[in-house]
């Protein structure tokens, strides 16, 4: 079986895997977002080969963008909440 | 066995891989995390079984369209429910790990 | 004792995993009819893309329902940032003048790349949702330099924005069966200027609803 052709969408297969497993093994929340953002990015990708351009479309500005701002938005919150209070009123 | 089918397979990896970690991790927004992942894989699988003899399927990607769309708006509305829990609670469930 | 219940979750997530890898490598060549058909009735739609047709026009009715889960989550999270006390997103005070300038070139950049999104959807790939997305990114830019500070409770005129879009969808489709033809049916005629209108009305409103997401100011912390 002649494996070029999907050699690329091989490698965007094993990366997604890899990500994702990486992403909700990670310890660091902070750092398990950012993978996430990544994440939406290469699913953008995948988009791409499937031939769905407007998913493509919509999963970077909507999975990536939106969904990883508002979880950075959250892990952010969290930290600044375990902080104890530095700054008086 | 087509491309498309090869994303379908790795849609089905991310839905357990997200659902293992739903239901191991306590920490919320992991399941966040989690819940996501899981949506990312059955949208691959939607899509991917749809079109695995070649035939771009407009019907599914507007499904999926709007299951992205859907999806965020789940994340939004959990994660508000998260912090007002964590403001109320304090500690329920967001425990350990950061 | 745990060891023995990771060993199982471990084990029912192996299964589940190879129980659907044979379901999928088993399934029969498909008969995809549904292509076909949405391709065959595409003149009809009022579009030439046909992910916009089947959106806007085929299941139009699933996309309105679409958009009241959308504004659930809306009110759902206004409702829920209004009940508690929270630091607000950083505001001009502390705003970098390099973010400041970047956003005062990419913001009418995003305006204009919405618009175009919003009017390519109808023959390329396109629509509301990517250009609502686009110009709610534009909108949160502005709220990380301080320059719009949406107040908590919502405006009038962002109550009106939420809502308009689904309104207009849902004035649209129910107008149908008042002339007698089943629901979500588009007069023949008018069925590209109605999705025109439709989608407008959806990407301003989908803005609204992604930039309200990310709650608002609550009273007490404007300054």
């Amino acid at each position: 079986m002649n494996l070029a052709p999907w050699s690329f969408d091989l490698l965007l297969a094993v990366l997604l895997i890899g990500l994702a497993w990486r992403l909700l093994a990670s310890p660091d929340l902070f750092k398990a977002v950012v993978l996430f953002i990544v994440f939406g990015l290469l699913m953008t990708l995948a988009w791409a080969r499937l031939d769905a351009p407007d998913l493509a479309l919509a999963e970077a500005a909507i999975g990536a963008g939106i969904t990883g701002v508002l979880l950075l938005d959250a892990v952010g919150h969290l930290r600044r909440r375990q902080r104890p209070p530095e700054e008086g009123p | 066995m087509s491309i498309e089918l090869l994303y379908a397979l790795t849609g089905a990896a991310l839905f357990v891989l997200g659902l293992h970690a739903l239901v191991v991790h306590a920490h919320l927004l992991r399941k966040i995390l989690a819940f996501n992942i899981m949506g990312s894989g059955i949208f691959l699988v939607l899509v991917g079984l749809a079109q695995r003899s070649g035939i771009t399927d407009p019907v599914a990607q507007a499904l999926v369209l709007t299951g992205i769309v859907v999806a965020v708006s789940a994340s939004a509305l959990a994660l508000a429910l998260m912090r007002r829990l964590y403001a109320l609670s304090g500690t329920i469930t967001l425990d350990e790990s950061d | 004792m745990r060891m023995l219940r990771h060993a199982l979750t471990l084990a029912a997530i192996l299964l589940l995993f190879a129980a659907l890898v044979l379901a999928m490598l088993d399934l029969p060549m498909p008969d995809t009819p549904l292509a076909g058909i949405t391709q065959r009735h595409l003149g009809d739609s009022g579009v030439s893309h046909p992910v916009t047709a089947v959106l806007l026009n085929f299941r139009a009715y699933d996309t309105l329902l679409e958009i009241g889960v959308l504004l659930l989550a809306a009110f759902g999270t206004l409702a829920l940032r209004m009940a508690s006390d929270e630091t607000p997103i950083p505001t001009a005070s502390n705003a970098d003048s390099v973010l400041t300038g970047l956003v005062h070139l990419l913001v009418p950049l995003m305006v204009m790349l919405s618009g175009y999104l919003l009017w390519a959807g109808s023959h390329r790939p396109g629509g509301a949702f990517q250009a609502g997305a686009v110009l709610a990114a534009a909108g949160l830019l502005l709220r990380l330099i301080g320059y719009w500070r949406p107040p908590l409770p919502p405006s009038v005129l962002m109550r009106a924005g939420l809502l308009l879009g689904f309104l207009v969808f849902l004035t649209v489709v129910l107008a149908a069966p008042l002339s007698g033809a089943v629901l979500a049916t588009y007069p023949q005629a008018w069925a590209s200027e109605l999705i025109l209108v439709i989608e407008t009305a959806l990407t301003l409103s989908i803005a609204l609803v992604l930039l309200s997401l990310f709650g608002a100011e609550s009273g007490a912390m404007q300054r």
